[in-house]
């Protein structure tokens, strides 16, 4: 009991001095997890609005699709990246592999699900009223698409939300593709992983509290972005 | 060209269930015309098919005497609207609400300005212009609607029962807004109600809508 006392200590006050080695992998964590966002962002949300404001072939099998792909364990992401990415493999002479690039590849792969799945729900989700209001005050199919994806902004926000919440405590396909190597790979999620094997608790416990602070930030910006939604 | 609204033959059906059956009328430019029906009579399919926002059956829909049946395309849309009766707000304050139509057509910000001001005291909606839309009580939001069509200044109206669940204050606002148009005739009004005094107040002609057929009350 002692000793988990002690490392608590030893991990607040790594915090509270700013300690280098855990602000450069707070940093590193923001950067590859918030490139990842912003990927699936470009992608997810102009797909989600696609199966949601028009219909085509296959538009339905995309939609299950999506929605399945919310579930993927990202261990399996992890296996077939990095069996693309490897020497061997088809995409090895990009020499990606360990890299942070990998990194951010594969948690764009686990969050545009989410992200895409989730703005389509919040699309949809709009009263079919207010395409037949556009529609009636002269505005073009283009901008009718354009309004009805704005009443869904707070939904939409949820959904990168929730995508950012899904990255930034990924740790299985990091580990596999990014490697933990010190200094270059090593994010919060990885590094937690490692030191407690070393049993390093201090660091890992530093991080496990700032994860923790930020998950719960995160579900505070959800709760207040869905609240703001319904009462406006 | 003023635009002159004509039913063709207006035929319209929800499965086996005929809701409009060969509706004709030709409405003159600048009237105002008040259409009676029972529930679940079809008024507010006719309007809808008359304001372009789904096609009929049958028949045609014509805003030109010589033209053949339309094609809802924007520019012609543009010309006329139709106030919903669940108005659908948009999740914005009540000015940019009322300034949205405008916005969308490309129109200068201090054109926007002052025509959504002169329509908000028209409506009596300028001490709520900064509120969310969504806020607004139901004879508001009626308010709005009309508002955010008569900003456009369409050359016809279409209204799909204006004082149903509104309050009196409304009413009101409403009564004068369309007896103004009344007096001016220089936009043809089409509304339906149910309420028979309300349209011999406002109206210069009273359709009756039954058993899928349109004809005319009284001149």
């Amino acid at each position: 009991m002692e000793s988990i006392l002690a490392a608590f200590q030893q991990a607040l006050s790594l915090i509270i001095h700013c300690d280098s080695e855990l602000l450069s992998i707070i940093l590193l964590s923001f950067q590859v997890s918030g490139l990842a966002l912003a990927c699936s962002m470009a992608v997810g949300i102009p797909l989600g609005a696609l199966v949601s404001l028009t219909v085509f072939p296959g538009r339905n099998v995309i939609i299950a699709l999506l929605q399945t792909l919310m579930g993927l364990p990202p261990v399996v992401v992890g296996l077939f990246l990095y069996l693309l990415l490897s020497r061997s493999g088809p995409l090895g002479f990009m020499s990606l592999l360990y890299s942070p690039t990998a990194m951010v590849i594969a948690q764009a792969i686990l969050s545009f699900p989410i992200v895409a799945s989730l703005s389509h729900a919040a699309i949809v989700g709009v009263d079919p009223i207010i395409r037949q209001a556009a529609t009636t005050l002269g505005a073009t199919p283009l901008q009718v698409s354009v309004t009805i994806i704005k009443e869904a902004r707070y939904g939409i926000l949820s959904a990168i939300i929730a995508g950012f919440g899904r990255v930034m405590a990924e740790v299985g396909a990091v580990l596999m593709v990014g490697g933990n190597i010190a200094g270059y790979t090593r994010v919060m999620t990885t590094t937690i992983a490692l030191e407690t094997d070393k049993g390093n608790f201090e660091l890992a416990l530093a991080l496990g509290i700032i994860l923790l602070i930020i998950a719960m930030l995160v579900n505070l910006v959800l709760r207040a972005v869905q609240r703001q939604g319904r009462n406006v | 060209m003023n635009l002159n609204l004509t039913l063709d033959g207006i035929t319209k059906r929800y499965g086996d269930h005929i809701i409009l059956a060969d509706c004709s009328y030709l409405f003159d430019s600048g009237k105002t015309y008040a259409m009676l029906g029972a529930n679940g009579s079809g008024k507010s399919t006719l309007l809808r098919i008359a304001a372009l926002l789904e096609p009929p059956d049958g028949g045609a829909v014509r805003y030109r005497n010589d033209a053949a049946p339309v094609e809802p395309d924007t520019s012609l849309r543009r010309r006329i609207t139709l106030v919903l009766p669940k108005v659908g707000a948009f999740n914005m304050s009540v000015c940019n609400n009322v300034a949205y139509g405008l916005a969308i057509r490309n129109t200068p910000p201090a054109v926007i300005e002052a025509r959504v001001g002169e329509m908000l005291e028209l409506v009596q909606l300028a001490d709520k212009r900064k509120r969310n839309a969504l806020t607004l009580s139901s004879g508001e939001t009626q308010r709005l609607g009309i508002a955010r069509a008569l900003v456009l200044t369409p050359e016809v109206l279409f209204l799909d029962e204006p004082t149903a669940f509104v309050d009196a204050a409304s009413r009101r606002v409403i009564e004068q807004i369309l007896m103004d148009f009344r007096r001016k005739a220089d936009t043809t009004v089409v509304f339906s109600t149910h309420d028979h005094d309300f349209a011999e107040k406002v109206a210069d002609h009273i359709l009756q809508l039954s058993s899928g057929r349109l004809s005319e009350e009284r001149p």
